[in-house]
């Protein structure tokens, strides 16, 4: 296999695991939005509340970041990434 | 100031913008104790701000195609995502979001999630390739990945109707806060509005409304947070409200379990002024089916990642690995705003349904509600209303009514803070929706300057003369959504989440695809753009006009229905036409990849 048709299947990877994530607390946890709504979540707000407040918006943060970070270290492992930048 | 090293020293020139601000704050307060009125302190506060605007937009003046179109591709990082999340968060977001939040609880919350999930969206599927691609517009990527002038065209013309549904909101959002703190009708208004809007791009373009952006961004989460944060620690609910609120949110529930949501006969609601609402919904209870908030979040998120004047954002980079780490950035600027709105709807609702509290109108006589200053003030603004529907001379939670707006307007004077954040509030809205207009308005002038007028119709124009055209465009369109604007046909909200749903019906399965499936080609690309705006504005025209709708599809998440037709026929059709040829395969592959040259040249 090329290098290039390898960094892409690795690029697809970590598209598929982000979005699978990004599924989770933007679609996934809300289909259970009534059940999850008795607990208490954190800093003592009803969990689903909190979730539509902060946690899932919170966590999409994190996630882009940490997914620019994964992409970077691909492309640098297959030599695509850009040089002298940022 | 714009010159040389000015990319260096921009964390300097944006710090002293800031601590000047503030000190105008400062100055202001302290004119306010001396007796300023509210009226010149409200006028102050929207002329100083728009008047600096103006000073970034002619300083960023050009005559330079890249540095037009896309600033010059070196805007850093962290920059690039103030400056998005500027031109993200419009007179919507800033004015009637926590509204939303307060009167409908957990069903609007769908907009929250949806507004920012997005952004992984764009991240992950699109920014990172467009930016690789090297266009100065979206349609310009379409035209050239699928090749031919009909699916520039048909690009050009998605952008256009969700552009364009979009900016009047914002055009009218910007005429509402110029009439209120300059005191002029709104017909003038919004002019007033529009000419503030075109200074800071007509000169500068896309470098013009970077900047400003960015300036729009700083004063509009000050004028967003401080208020917040001011109000949680005089009521005492907590120094840092995001983390300390879980009593007051109990508190609200136990007090909606005590009052009960008594509902009002069709004869008793007449009396109350259009546009005004009681508390109907639980305030933290979910209150919304599982597929209700879904579908709404879905359609926003997907909207979010087809909405043009946020990807030509991520064209201003530097570099690839840029414009990914700059989706980050944006979506936590725009965090420290989605994140506050509930807090502010949770501290607003309790200080006005506490009986314990000394602002808590629940409870109270009638008559004693009816002679409170701010009531008075806010009735007279067409934003609150109280009416003894039972007779017993004392107001229930169901005999009090709101406007959306007056979350974020009147809070501040409910608790009691001084009138001087109230101008504050009125500059950060003006900033908030003149910052998204100018995104808007400049997508929509460059699409049709570039793509439609110098990639179809005169592809040998000069650079002066094509950048003259995209001017007069821009104040074309910007005089032309005024014009609409100034006719108050559609509510703020509706026509954004419209806007969405145009966006995602046509573009957001011909962009993805483009990168994501090599074998997409140019027929399909066709008939995705025709056939999913086509059906999603069916769908909207049907359920406007009666039509029951299905899989409970509703006229503000029409898109999922559009953007289904978009993929099944675009992926139907490729499939049955042949494939794209080597040329077109090799530039998807060299798309995939940041290091290399951009597809398009830097001048083009």
């Amino acid at each position: 296999m090329s290098k290039q048709a390898q960094h892409w299947e690795k690029t697809r990877g970590l598209l598929f695991m982000t979005l699978a994530i990004w599924f989770v607390f933007s679609i996934g946890i809300f289909l259970f939005g009534a059940e999850m709504n008795e607990v208490t979540g954190p800093f003592g707000y009803p969990l689903t509340y909190w979730f539509t407040c902060q946690g899932s918006l919170g966590i999409f943060v994190i996630l882009i970041f940490w997914f620019a970070n994964r992409q970077e270290k691909i492309d640098e492992e297959f030599g695509f990434s850009e040089r002298g930048d940022d | 100031m714009i010159k040389g090293n000015f990319i260096d020293n921009l964390p300097k020139v944006y710090g002293i913008y800031t601590g000047g601000f503030i000190a105008f704050i400062i100055i202001m307060s302290i004119a306010e104790q001396m007796g300023m009125t509210s009226k010149t302190i409200g006028i102050c506060f929207v002329a100083f701000t728009v008047a600096i605007y103006a000073i970034i937009g002619y300083l960023s003046r050009t005559a330079q195609a890249d540095a037009y179109y896309v600033a010059g591709r070196q805007v850093p990082t962290v920059f690039n995502g103030m400056a998005t999340a500027a031109d993200w968060m419009s007179g919507a977001s800033f004015v009637a979001m926590a509204g939303g939040i307060y009167f409908k609880g957990y069903g609007y919350m769908a907009l929250l999630v949806g507004w920012t999930g997005g952004y992984v969206l764009v991240a992950s599927l699109l920014a990172p390739y467009l930016r690789k691609f090297g266009c100065y517009t979206v349609p310009d990527f379409i035209g050239t990945r699928y090749g031919g002038n009909l699916s520039r065209l048909l690009a050009v013309i998605v952008l256009t109707v969700a552009s364009f549904t979009y900016v009047t909101a914002q055009i009218n959002a910007t005429g509402t806060i110029a009439s209120v703190a300059l005191d002029i009708p709104f017909q003038y208004a919004v002019y007033v509005g529009l000419v503030s809007i075109l200074l800071c791009s007509m000169l500068g373009g896309m470098r013009g409304v970077t900047w400003t952006q960015v300036a729009q961004y700083i004063v509009l989460i000050i004028a967003y947070l401080l208020p917040v944060f001011w109000i949680s620690n005089k009521m005492g609910a907590g120094f840092f409200p995001h983390f300390m609120l879980a009593d007051e949110v109990s508190r609200i529930a136990e007090l909606e379990a005590q009052f009960g949501f008594v509902k009002n006969s069709a004869e008793n609601l007449k009396e109350v002024p259009k546009g005004l609402a009681g508390i109907t919904k639980a305030h933290s209870a979910v209150n919304a089916t599982p597929w209700a908030f879904i579908s709404l979040a879905l359609a926003m998120m997907m909207g979010t990642a087809s909405l043009p004047h946020v990807m030509m954002r991520y064209f201003t980079t530097p570099s690839v690995k840029a414009a990914r780490k700059s989706v980050g950035w944006s979506l936590f600027f725009i965090f420290l705003l989605y994140s506050s709105a509930p807090m502010l709807a949770t501290l607003s609702k309790l200080s006005l349904i506490d009986p314990s509290l000394p602002t808590g109108i629940i409870g109270k006589s009638i008559a004693e509600v009816q002679s409170i200053d701010w009531y008075q003030n806010w009735n007279q603004a067409n934003l609150m209303f109280v009416s003894d529907f039972n007779g017993n001379g004392t107001l229930e939670l169901n005999e009090f009514f709101m406007g959306g707006k007056a979350v974020v307007l009147a809070t501040p004077e409910i608790a009691g803070l001084p009138y001087v954040i109230s101008g504050l509030v009125a500059a950060g809205g003006m900033a908030a929706a003149m910052s998204t207009a100018d995104g808007l308005i400049l997508a929509i002038a460059n699409a049709l300057s570039h793509d439609l007028y110098y990639k179809i119709i005169d592809p040998k124009a000069e650079t002066a003369k094509r950048l003259v055209i995209a001017r007069v465009l821009l104040v074309v369109i910007g005089f032309a959504g005024a014009t609409i604007a100034a006719m108050e046909i559609q509510g703020i909200l509706g026509s954004v989440i419209w806007a969405f749903d145009f966006a995602m019906s046509g573009l957001f399965f011909p962009l993805v695809l483009g990168v994501w499936w090599k074998r997409a080609n140019k027929e399909g690309a066709i008939a995705g753009m025709a056939l999913g705006l086509i059906s999603g504005a069916g769908y909207l025209i049907w359920v406007r006009n009666g039509g029951s709708g299905f899989l409970g599809i509703t006229q503000l998440t029409f898109g999922i229905f559009g953007s289904a037709v978009s993929l099944v026929s675009m992926v139907v059709v490729s499939l049955m036409t042949s494939a794209p040829n080597a040329a077109t395969q090799k530039m998807v592959d060299e798309v995939r990849v940041p290091s290399g040259k951009s597809i398009l040249g830097k001048q083009h």
